[in-house]
């Protein structure tokens, strides 16, 4: 499904990746943890296509497509989506035009049937409904007013609306309360778990892992994938930390 | 009697298209005058109409306590011009939700002069300009705080997005005060649209055209929140975006 090979990127003329190899196949959950500033929220945005994030070396498929040579909103069309770290505000538009212009935007890139402004809203709701999220909040302008725990929650109800075939989630679980990680831990199983999904969980803590048990644990180190291994690596990683690991 | 007709001299009509205006000019040289009694509320929703040149001049006399909120969408294919004289008593109220929507070589302005009269004044003018091609976009506004209106509370809020190089926006707030207890307060700012937005709604599967659109309309959209009846304003703004972002 994605399939990351010998992926070296540098930002703002730094190098960040120096060689990540990768294989998620269909129907798996894998976890990525390492320490701040390893590279993990660079290698989300490199696999999104965030503009300023580019490859120098190695390359990235998803379904054997060439993923890299894709521009974002062709990488969201064909399934991928991206759970941001810090989700971004966009005062004067609401979740619900915002999500609603997106997915008939990536429903028309497949040759879908755009869905009608009722047909969205009860999509909406229930999604909403289903991840604890207070349906009066889709009315209010994108994340704008949000605390950092309403923000990811709102990044799954997205989540649930356009019903990826990968997700990438970038620290989603950071700035949740149990019950909002309980929740968010489900909806990742509902909505993610199948044979025809993949899902790169990428989090520095062993919590999430609790609720959203992953099939594999890498360790990314200073931009470099040093470990992996089941989920007891995660555990590991726990009790040492990731210097040992790295070691 | 017909007005003189104006000259580039003259510093309220430093920008505009005068040529496009000779034509009409006798046919918008008085302007209209509205009363707001003490107490009484006005809100008024000033729509575009097809023409290549749009002008409105307006006065607007605001008596004690009396309150008025304009909406207006400034979006003339060659010239619009949107022309305010507001005086306030005691106590009155008045608010300005405008923007300039200007596409090729057009000028759309927004030319304000709020005179607080009466003490204990406020008003608030906010007004965004979208702006490609070589069109321009101005606001001018003049706050005169006469001798007396203590306690007035002027605010001018103007943000400009220049989707060219060749797009020019303008902003001249320009502020007389005769009074010594008196907040007034201005900003402007000229911008492109925020890269993380952008890459935000893409992610999300907005191709890149859509995705403008989408955050330009958020720049200009969140004027009508406070509307009582803004849907047509709403739908006449999304419409001149889309020609703008086209
Ligand atoms: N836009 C940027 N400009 C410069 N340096 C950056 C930028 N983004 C990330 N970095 C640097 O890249 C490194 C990896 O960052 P990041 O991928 O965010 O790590 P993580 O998500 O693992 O905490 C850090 O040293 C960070 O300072
Ligand atoms: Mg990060």
């Amino acid at each position: 499904m994605l399939d990351i090979t010998n992926l070296h990127a540098t930002v703002a003329g730094k190098p960040i990746l120096n060689g990540v190899s990768l294989h998620v196949p269909a129907g798996e959950v894998h976890a990525i943890m390492g320490p701040n500033g390893s590279g993990k929220s660079t290698l989300a945005y490199l696999l999104a296509g965030r503009p300023g994030y580019e490859a120098t070396e190695g390359g990235a498929t998803f379904d054997g497509r060439d993923l890299l040579a894709m521009e974002a909103h062709e990488r969201a069309a064909a399934g991928l989506f991206l759970g941001f770290q810090y989700p971004v505000e966009i005062p004067g538009i609401s979740y619900l035009q915002f999500l609603r212009e997106s997915l008939n935007s990536q429903r028309r890139a497949r040759a879908e049937e755009e869905l009608s402004a009722a047909e969205f809203i009860k999509l909406a709701k229930a999604q909403a409904q289903l991840l604890g999220m207070d349906t009066e909040m889709l009315k209010r302008p994108v994340n704008v007013g949000f605390s950092g725990g309403e923000k990811k929650r709102a990044e799954m109800v997205q989540m649930g609306i356009m019903s990826p075939r990968f997700a990438v989630l970038d620290e989603t679980d950071s700035g949740l309360d149990i019950d909002a990680l309980k929740a968010v831990g489900a909806g990742i199983n509902r909505i993610m778990r199948a044979p025809d999904k993949g899902v790169l969980l990428i989090t520095h803590y062993q919590r999430l892992l609790d609720y959203v048990e992953p099939d594999k644990v890498h360790v990314l180190y200073r931009g470099e994938i040093v470990r992996s291994g089941g989920p007891e690596l995660s555990h590991e990683l726990e009790r040492q930390g990731y210097a040992e690991a790295a070691a | 009697m017909t007005a003189p007709f104006p000259t580039h001299r003259q510093e309220e009509w430093r920008y505009a298209d005068l040529e496009a205006l000779k034509p009409v000019w006798e046919q918008f040289a008085e302007p209209v005058t509205m009363t707001v009694a003490a107490g009484e509320s006005l809100e008024e929703v000033w729509l575009p109409s097809a023409d290549d040149v749009q002008l409105r001049r307006i006065q607007v006399a605001l008596g004690k306590a009396a309150k008025a909120r304009i909406f207006a969408l400034n979006t003339a294919p060659v010239y619009g011009r949107i022309e305010l004289e507001v005086s306030l008593e005691e106590g009155a109220e008045f608010e300005l939700f405008g923007a300039n929507i200007g596409a090729g070589l057009s000028t759309n302005e927004i030319v304000t002069n709020v005179k607080h009269v009466g003490i204990g004044g406020r008003s608030r003018q906010t007004v965004r300009s979208v702006l490609n091609g070589k069109a321009i976009g101005s606001y001018l506004g003049k706050v005169e705080v006469a001798r007396g209106a203590q306690r007035t509370d002027a605010e001018q809020s103007v943000k400009a997005m220049l989707l060219d190089r060749g797009a020019t926006a303008n902003c001249k707030p320009e502020l007389e005060i005769f009074a010594d207890d008196v907040k007034c307060a201005h900003g402007a700012s000229v911008g492109e649209l925020d890269a993380m937005q952008l890459f935000y709604a893409e992610s999300r599967g907005l191709d890149p055209a859509g995705a403008r659109s989408l955050l330009l309309e958020g720049f200009v959209m969140g004027l009508w929140d406070s509307a009582s009846d803004g849907d047509a304003i709403r739908d006449a703004a999304r419409e001149a975006l889309r020609k703008v972002v086209a």
